[in-house]
């Protein structure tokens, strides 16, 4: 069968100085005054490597019709960059990719939507955009209002809507669009459960139709269960293209700096001055067993090899990252006014206790050593180590039902028995 | 390809039939694709549809906005240049009603040239996000303000009547004038546009512009101030010849300045061109940097 979508050696090169042109008209005509032969000569030179990033290099993957392709990666990857060179908002500065069919992409979802009109109006001038004629909006029409659950506010403005279905809406209209290929960034993270939930519905029924899709997501869940193969984005260029199952294993492991033993090479990236050196991370559960995917629930414990060239007043941080690279929560040695570890020459073994207060999730550890006093870097090493949570509670069931659960880091709270209560009082009354 | 005439086949249906390839674009000096602004000739219709609904659905007065503007323009023109400076009115009219028929073509021209001046950047969410030609954008807010002209007419119409007066039946060109104003507006404010995604501050520099380029132009004085041998340099100014032209339309008993408007319409395809190769020159980059 024929590739649908066939991308060769694409890449996306943005020139830095861009960024750091003079926004003003003002400050380009006074740079342009002072410095007249200097500007023109710098605004037709051949910029300087040192000034070109390469956001996309050398990409190349083909889509038959009808797969469902996940993309996986951190942010910055490249990921909506190869999204929105094939949707076509910008342009390549090499390679090519040839699109057999239309294409669409819910990167869009909402654009061009406007507040004060109705959601009918809306609907029509949405459907405009994206390439639909008005008889095939109108044909549509009632599909798209039923699918979003707004039919009792069709001539409502949508700035009266809530959140939930204004974007319902947007993403109905860009759902019954049908292109041959469909391109799907993170849609999922927004919107309630329920939406989330018929999203995915939506897009089953769309593949099922031999449609062909491209899904971008940080939810390994979703991806799991909706792409039977994915590619692997890692600094602008293709690591890994195959099963979703491997793809997914080398995304996590990418760049996680510990071997299996624990033990951190010496020429890892690393910041900081070099006083005191991360040599060795282990993560142990409460048995003091190594572990690599904790439960819900279980304490952790990360002991820290440390070697210090000098006696030094330390700052030790601990960091949890999730996959994406956001820092989730970090915790200090110093967090409850306990004072610095003073740290001796030669080898020192520092151990962490975590509290059991992590989400379901792939997460990973950056470690740093800075000083105490300065408050300089001595050592600082991103994603040494990656664990899992998994979803599962002291049974071995899945703690929360829906296979996933937003949010990072579990929040200590007490809830209160229900109690009858009465509607036309205000809370506080009630309770006082 | 008489498949490309029928009008249900939508952009996407054409792209579907044909594919298309995606590439680094380079090349050509100046490439205006008219076909794909023709496939995508609706969403045009519904650009402009939007502006003109949003407009007059926020706006306290809608369209009486436009006979509000020019009629108080007109009664401070009149204290000022008429009782005070002692400007006179061509073609046998009260000056009222000559300077009434100079500034609605200008009012339609800087409402038109700051819309499509700041049009790409008001709409830096659509540009961002997706992909059509970009042209439409300018070009739909070029067209936008043709309603408020068409509901100024209002107010000549009224004068007409206060005056006792009937416009000359060669009113009916008034067209011929519309359009260049709407070029120029075009023309310039696709400069601007372009302009505005890299600088911002292009928008006071239209604001402040129109202020001087309204008395360059003869609206407040008749044309026939100026000496002959410096026509053809007002005439440069394509607001002389819309203006001039417009007023000769309505008012006019005589002949027509012919290489006034020549000389104007002339600059204004000339900027409307040039505005067209810069703008798709930079297009390509405005998601990157707006």
């Amino acid at each position: 069968m024929a590739a649908v979508l066939q991308v060769e050696g694409l890449g996306k090169q943005y020139r830095i100085h861009h960024l750091e042109r003079p926004q003003t008209l003002r400050a380009s005509l006074q740079r342009f005054l002072r410095t007249p032969v200097a500007r023109i000569h710098d605004a037709f030179r051949a910029p300087r490597e040192d000034e070109l990033i390469w956001a996309l290099r050398d990409v190349s993957f083909e889509l038959e019709r009808g797969q469902v392709l996940g993309i996986v990666g951190r942010n910055g990857a490249g990921k909506s960059t190869l999204l929105k060179i094939l949707s076509r908002i910008t342009d390549p500065t090499e390679g090519y990719a040839e699109v057999r069919g239309t294409l669409s992409s819910l990167l869009e979802v909402g654009t061009g939507f406007h507040p004060e009109l109705t959601g009918r109006d809306n609907v029509y001038l949405n459907g405009a955009i994206l390439g639909m004629r008005r008889a095939e909006v109108t044909k549509k029409f009632a599909s798209i209002v039923e699918f979003a659950g707004v039919e009792a506010f069709v001539d409502t403005p949508v700035k009266r809507y809530s959140s939930g279905m204004y974007m319902r809406l947007a993403f109905a209209v860009a759902a019954h669009l049908e292109p041959d290929i469909l391109l799907v960034d993170e849609v999922l993270a927004v919107g309630d459960l329920e939406f989330q939930r018929r999203c995915l519905g939506k897009m089953r029924e769309v593949t099922g139709e031999g449609r062909t899709v491209v899904f971008v997501s940080h939810n390994m869940a979703a991806i799991r269960s909706l792409c039977p193969r994915a590619i692997l984005l890692d600094r602008g260029r293709l690591r890994a293209d195959g099963p979703v199952e491997d793809v997914i294993s080398a995304y996590l492991t990418t760049d996680v700096k510990a071997d299996r033993s624990g033990a951190v090479p010496a020429d890892v990236p690393r910041l900081g001055v070099g006083d005191v050196r991360v040599r060795h991370v282990e993560l142990y559960g409460p048995d003091e067993e190594p572990l690599a995917h904790a439960r819900l629930g279980q304490p952790l414990t990360v002991v820290i090899g440390l070697e210090s060239k000098r006696r030094v007043l330390a700052l030790l941080e601990v960091g949890i990252s999730s996959l994406d690279g956001t820092r989730a929560t970090t915790a200090f040695n110093t967090d409850d006014g306990q004072p610095a570890h003073m740290l001796e020459p030669g080898y020192t073994r520092v151990t962490v206790q975590l509290e059991p207060f992590l989400l379901p999730g792939h997460y990973a550890l950056d470690l740093g050593v800075h000083h105490a006093g300065i408050g300089g870097v001595l050592d600082f090493v991103e994603r040494i180590r990656d664990f899992e949570v998994l979803n599962l509670d002291d049974e071995g069931r899945d703690k929360y039902p829906l296979g996933r659960v937003r949010g990072y880091v579990r929040s200590p709270a007490r809830w209160s028995e229900p109690e009858p209560a009465d509607w036309d009082r205000p809370a506080v009354e009630a309770r006082g | 390809m008489s498949t490309t005439l029928d009008t249900q086949v939508s952009p996407a249906e054409e792209s579907r039939r044909l594919g298309y390839r995606i590439e680094p674009r380079r090349g050509r000096f100046f490439d205006l694709d008219l076909r794909e602004l023709w496939d995508y000739r609706e969403l045009l219709y519904f650009l402009t549809w939007r502006d003109l609904k949003v407009r007059y659905q926020q706006t306290l007065l809608g369209l009486s906005w436009a006979v509000i503007q020019p009629l108080v323009t007109m009664f401070v023109f009149t204290i000022i240049f008429n009782r005070v400076g002692n400007i006179q009115p061509e073609y046998h009219v009260p000056y009222p009603l000559f300077v009434t028929a100079g500034l609605l073509p200008w009012f339609y021209f800087t409402g038109a040239l700051s819309k499509v001046a700041g049009s790409i950047v008001s709409n830096s969410g659509l540009v961002s996000k997706i992909y059509f030609p970009r042209l439409l954008i300018p070009i739909a807010n070029a067209v936008v303000p043709v309603v408020d002209f068409l509901a100024s007419f209002l107010l000549l119409v009224g004068m007409f009547l206060w005056y006792g007066r009937t416009p000359h039946w060669h009113a009916v060109v008034f067209p011929f004038f519309l359009g260049m104003a709407l070029f120029t507006a075009l023309g310039v404010g696709l400069w601007l546009a372009a302009l505005n995604v890299r600088y911002r501050d292009v928008g006071y520099l239209v604001t402040f512009a129109t202020q001087i380029w309204l008395f360059l132009t003869p609206i407040a004085y008749g044309s026939s101030i100026v000496p002959q041998r410096f026509k053809w340099l007002v005439s440069i100014n394509p607001l002389t010849g819309v203006c001039d032209g417009f007023r000769w339309s309505v008012l006019g008993r005589g002949e027509p300045h012919y290489s006034v408007y020549g000389i104007s319409w002339g600059v204004a395809i000339l900027l409307t061109l040039t505005g067209l190769w810069y703008f798709r020159r930079t297009e390509r980059e405005f998601a990157d940097i707006i």
